[in-house]
């Protein structure tokens, strides 16, 4: 078997596992779904996932932690957030300070 | 004159959708930048259809690991997936056949955020922003991702076009109207700090669920209702 071919095997069983796994979020019973300390849970797992791949986003570079112009850039979003600016400008904003600064030549 | 007028849940939804469908431009090219080809590319987009599985999948490849890690990797980074989908069981229940297999493949970061931004006691809008959002998404990353492939290495280094900063500035949005407790104040603050601190010493993605541990500590100890984050 060619890398190739297990290239596309490996794409399938991702893609597979990744279903199988949405799927069986979306099944589990209701009244374990309306047990509290499960909803409670739910809930501060997602900012727990969210703000961490944000920060992880912002802060590193393969494994290195990194202070670059994303810094810079997030800080905008965080400033622009706090001003209630709607979702797509605050994205643009923290891509245009990122790309801004690179040009400038700083990370 | 008629003005075509979105209400507020549907403009989030289509400007999430613009923005994540847009990084889909970078995915694209760092996927044939790790050696696969095109249509591989187009595969994962539409299979895996998650944004942090599919960039750690290319990655994995990319810096030379095996195909199972690269699966492994890809599917620890999607349990988060998982458990979004328990969080939208209000939303969406009851949900069963076609809508249930085209509804999880869309159960991702920014329709779960989209859908739970809205208010508890409107379930039409919840709804709303989970379809629009997540079809939406799909949609316009998939059809990017296309692009970022044919257009490879001709665009330069994503990096350029700031991109890799609008995705940590989109999950800081999308995490932000969760942020109202002190309690979720607290779980943010500590998750960001563990997930960056193993980062160095663990595989990627594996930090990410690490810091989901912090979330479960918080849920598992009763709190009042307005400590948690809706």
């Amino acid at each position: 078997m060619t890398p190739h071919m297990w290239t596309w095997i490996a794409i399938v069983a991702a893609g597979v596992l990744a279903w199988l796994t949405k799927v069986a979020g979306h099944t589990v019973p209701e009244r374990i779904v309306q047990d509290p300390r499960v909803h409670r849970i739910a809930a501060f797992v997602t900012v727990a996932l969210l703000i961490s791949l944000s920060a992880v986003q912002t802060f590193t570079t393969g494994a290195r932690l990194t202070v670059d112009s994303r810094l810079v850039a997030i800080a905008v979003a965080a400033l622009l957030l706090w001003r209630r600016a709607p979702f797509l400008v605050v994205v643009v904003a923290a891509a245009a300070t990122a790309a801004g600064l690179r040009a400038l030549g700083w990370g | 004159m008629a003005r075509l007028r979105l209400d507020p849940t549907r403009q989030q939804a289509l400007s999430v959708s613009v923005a994540t469908g847009a990084y889909g431009l970078s995915f694209g090219a760092l996927s044939v930048a790790a050696g696969l080809d095109v249509w591989q590319t187009m595969a994962l987009s539409l299979l895996v259809f998650s944004g942090g599985s599919q960039f750690a999948f290319v990655g994995v490849l990319g810096a030379g690991g095996s195909a199972a890690a690269a699966v492994a990797t890809s599917t620890f980074l999607g349990v988060r997936n998982g458990f979004y989908g328990v969080a939208l069981a209000d939303v969406l229940r009851p949900v069963r056949g076609i809508r249930l297999a085209w509804g999880a493949q869309v159960t991702i970061d920014e329709s779960t955020a989209v859908a739970l931004a809205q208010p508890h006691d409107d379930p039409e809008a919840r709804r709303a922003g989970f379809w629009w959002t997540g079809v939406g998404v799909f949609v316009l990353w998939n059809a990017i991702t296309v692009l970022g492939a044919l257009l490879g290495e001709r665009i330069g280094d994503p990096a350029d076009w700031g991109l890799d900063a609008a995705a940590g500035a989109a999950f800081l949005g999308l995490v932000w109207p969760r942020l109202a407790s002190r309690r979720a104040q607290a779980v943010a603050g500590i998750s960001a700090v563990v997930a960056l601190a193993l980062t160095p010493v663990l595989p990627a993605g594996v930090p990410i669920l690490v810091a989901a541990l912090v979330g479960v500590l918080a849920g598992w100890r009763p709190s009042a209702p307005t400590e948690v984050p809706e």
